[in-house]
């Protein structure tokens, strides 16, 4: 059914048609014509965030939270530039988007007009694909053709950019074609001869492990599911990526937990001495390998992965087969049971035995205090006393996202929500709005760190004005805690500008935007504290203070390999002997 | 797409070699790309090989289905095997690329670009020069009582060998076009 109609009304047509329901935006001069139509509508709720930035940042927390693309609209100039680090996290981490900016008009393209950039310039490596739209003809077929490419494949962020008279102006709106009727189909069947291949290995494997990770939560729900078949099936160990936590639960017996840089001592022992990797939906990260020719030196590796140039990019692969992780974990699991759900179930036991003893290494063990909160001890108190409820947590970026990943578990996919290609300070505060707005009834909450807290605090003005009750749960210890930590172990204990000087008093500024502050520095006051924060009914700033010189570990330093591991001393005391080739 | 000449059965996957032998050996490798003519997809491609390092040696692009707007880049780049795979996967990521083709594997090409060479001189260089042009099989295309301006089609070794020898004999300016590439056969 095709219609005459304005660009701008257009835009709200395609939204519509695309079944979204809400979009984080900020106007301008450039984009006003499409905030006209949203003001005359009431199918999708504008959300007026406070920067584009975290326009951005919600929408991905929104995303990654539904499984469905987030969408942001920003204006011209400023509007896009403050855009380009929410689109280059999304990149980054694969988080499908939709970003409309507005233009100036296409007559003064080029004439250094007012708030004019050359946004699909500077986007252009910073997204999956961009468009600016010359025509309002062509206007409906970009914004369709925007989320068929943003959630195809592996997904990403699609930037349109809308020039003025284009909004103004009068043309035919087509409606969403089929998916089928899109020229840009990245396959999602794997390869059976790899896959069979693949299968014929893990039967007679003797030590095999799961390198899981974002691509899982890509999938959708039938990936977690299809994974958890096969793990329970094989009996195989398994461990994720930061980015891949909840797609195994975390209660699960074959969880061996979080792998890489800061993961644990187990996964990446396990890592290393494996004899057949399965990489499903990871991308072999320098923070997973560390020294790429040290890596996993012993094992025959498959890499499911739906982007070719994801595989043999870092680390060579043996079995590469590109396609859709749950068509793909369909296929191997079918094959395996028609082959008679092999397994060399002897060796396995054995690998497990040597899992078990690396386990007894205990290597999160941290030494609790009576009378100053360590943060792994106030992130052991939220698991405990969050555990069960309807909950999503967000992270910003340092020392407390490692430990959120380290201490909180996750026992489904979409419901941890943190930056990790980028590792963009100022995410969590942004993205926990728009996981909130999201899901209205849940709990949502952004562990963060006081000098990332700070890079879009402005959003707490967001949170009051949608009645969004966002919990944001600092960990304060006064310090670019991660930068200090490697001035530390890694640059003579020169702490360079790693100090949160001059830091608001959080209560009164909580105070300030309406909401409730809470502070909290005693270990014996953090349960009711925690609790009072949960029941609250409205955001929340808890400003816990905690120990300012705790070290995150384990720790892989940079360049290192995986059996050559930092651990805290809680951990290491009398077990240092036992695994010789830890350096401590 | 048959009229685009290009291999059946390469389609943008297909194309990548997904088992490559890891070695430190530079190779050179001849591109062909096939993209929607739509605005930016050059600077695209480009912003690619810049942003992440690679090299090129040389880049043509033209509309070749103008009914279709399809255009054809042909790119020369250097890299160890890997490099050249990541490359490919790189290029068949963007949205716009329909395919990919790897000249150089996928058998033997024709390869051939053009110059225009300005020569300037008199007395015995011009005879030289001339004469040498014969030889090359070069065309005169413009000349003056002190110049010639040849045009030379061949391979890039041609055109570099042509131009190494007109150097002494007043080789004022060389523009190339970069190399146009297809592969030898039916499909
Ligand atoms: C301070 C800091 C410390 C960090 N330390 C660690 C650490 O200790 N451990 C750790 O794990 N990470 C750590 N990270 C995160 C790290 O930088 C990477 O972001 C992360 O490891 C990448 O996760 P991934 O491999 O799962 O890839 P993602 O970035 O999630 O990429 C997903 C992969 O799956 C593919 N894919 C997407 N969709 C599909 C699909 N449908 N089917 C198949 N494949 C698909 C993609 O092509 C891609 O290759 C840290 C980050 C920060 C900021
Ligand atoms: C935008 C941005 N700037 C700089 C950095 C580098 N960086 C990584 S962690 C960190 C310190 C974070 O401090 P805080 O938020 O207090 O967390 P903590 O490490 O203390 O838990 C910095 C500066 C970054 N990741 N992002």
């Amino acid at each position: 059914m095709a219609r005459q109609m304005s660009g701008a009304k257009m835009v709200v047509q395609a939204l519509r048609d695309q079944g979204v329901d809400t979009v984080f935006g900020y106007p301008g001069g450039a984009v006003l014509p499409i905030y006209d139509e949203i003001f005359q509508q009431n199918d999708i709720r504008h959300i007026l965030v406070r920067h584009e930035q975290a326009a951005v940042h919600a929408a991905e927390g929104y995303a990654r939270s539904t499984g469905k693309p987030g969408v942001a609209l920003v204006t011209s100039g400023p509007g896009a530039t403050n855009a380009v680090t929410g689109l280059t996290d999304a990149l980054m981490d694969s988080i499908p988007l939709i970003v409309l900016s507005g233009q100036v008009p296409t007559f003064m393209i080029g004439t250094d007009g007012f708030q004019e950039a050359d946004t699909v310039g500077i986007t252009r490596p910073c997204t999956k694909h961009n468009w600016l739209v010359q025509d309002t003809e062509d206007l409906p077929r970009l914004l369709h053709a925007a989320f068929h490419v943003a959630t195809s494949g592996r997904p990403g962020p699609v930037l349109v950019d809308i020039p003025k008279d284009v909004q103004f102006a009068t043309g035919t709106y087509t409606p969403k074609p089929k998916a089928s009727e899109f020229r840009y189909q990245p396959p999602v069947k794997g390869d059976m001869e790899e896959i069979t291949e693949l299968v014929a290995a893990l039967e007679t494997a003797k030590k095999p492990v799961f390198y899981t990770g974002g691509g899982v939560i890509n999938s959708g729900p039938a990936a977690s599911q299809l994974l958890r078949e096969l793990v329970e099936a094989t009996g195989a160990p398994i461990t994720s990526t930061l980015m891949g936590l909840g797609a195994y639960p975390a209660s699960g017996d074959k969880w061996l937990g979080m792998l890489g840089m800061h993961g644990l001592y187990e996964a990446n022992m396990a890592m290393h001495d494996c004899d057949l990797m399965i990489c499903v939906g990871a991308r072999f990260d320098d923070r997973i390998t560390g020294r790429t020719d040290a890596f996993s030196p012993h094992s025959v590796k498959a890499h499911i992965d739906i982007d070719p140039s994801s595989i043999n990019k870092i680390i060579h692969v043996d079995f590469p087969i590109v396609g859709d992780v749950a068509h793909v974990l369909e296929d191997l699991l079918r094959v395996w049971k028609a082959r008679g759900r092999k397994m060399d179930r002897e060796a396995l036991a054995k690998w497990w035995q040597r899992i078990e003893g690396w386990k007894t290494k205990n290597c999160l063990a941290y030494r609790n205090s009576e009378t100053i909160i360590k943060p792994q001890y106030a992130l052991e108190r939220l698991e405990a006393l969050t555990k069960g409820m309807d909950r999503y947590i967000t992270t910003e970026v340092g020392q407390h996202q490692m430990w959120a990943a380290q201490f909180l578990h996750f026992d489904d996919p979409n419901r941890w929500m943190t930056s990790g290609g980028l590792g963009t300070m100022g995410y969590g505060f942004p993205a926990s709005v728009g996981v909130q707005q999201a899901h209205p009834g849940a709990l949502v909450i952004n562990v963060a760190g006081e000098a990332s807290w700070l890079m879009n605090m402005q959003e707490m003005g967001t949170a009051m004005q949608y009645g969004l009750p966002v919990k944001q749960f600092i960990l304060n210890n006064e310090r670019l805690g991660m930068v200090r930590q490697w001035q530390q172990l890694l640059h003579g204990e020169r702490y360079s500008s790693s100090w949160s000087e001059s830091l608001p008093d959080f209560v009164k500024l909580a105070e300030a935007f309406g909401a409730k502050g809470i502070q909290c520095s005693d270990p014996a006051d953090l349960d009711d504290a925690i609790m009072e924060m949960i029941n609250y009914d409205g955001p929340v700033i808890f400003d816990c203070l905690v120990e300012k010189h705790e070290n995150c570990f384990p720790m892989i330093p940079s360049g290192k390999a995986h059996n050559e591991m930092l651990l805290g001393d809680a951990s290491t005391e009398g077990a240092i002997q036992a695994g010789g080739a830890v350096l401590v | 797409m048959n009229a685009l000449k290009l291999k059946k059965g390469s389609t943008s996957h297909s194309a990548y070699n997904l088992r490559p032998t890891f070695s430190d050996t530079i190779e050179q490798h001849t591109l062909a790309v096939v993209v929607d003519n739509e605005a930016g997809v050059l600077a695209r491609v480009i912003g690619l090989f810049s942003g992440r390092g690679y090299n090129i040696e040389s880049l043509t692009v033209a509309e070749v289905d103008h009914t279709g707007k399809r255009s054809r880049i042909t790119i020369v780049t250097r890299g160890t095997p890997q490099v050249i795979e990541q490359i490919k996967a790189q290029l068949g990521r963007i949205v716009p690329v329909h395919q990919v083709n790897d000249l150089t594997v996928e058998g033997p090409t024709v390869e051939r670009e053009l110059a225009l060479i300005k020569v300037a001189g008199d007395g015995d260089k011009r005879v030289e020069a001339l004469r040498l042009a014969d030889i090359f099989r070069a065309k005169v295309v413009d000349s003056t009582l002190s110049s010639f301006t040849f045009e030379l089609t061949g391979t890039p070794d041609k055109i570099d060998a042509f131009a190494e020898l007109m150097r002494p004999l007043g080789l004022a300016e060389l523009a190339r076009t970069g190399v146009a590439a297809l592969s030898r056969g039916e499909g």
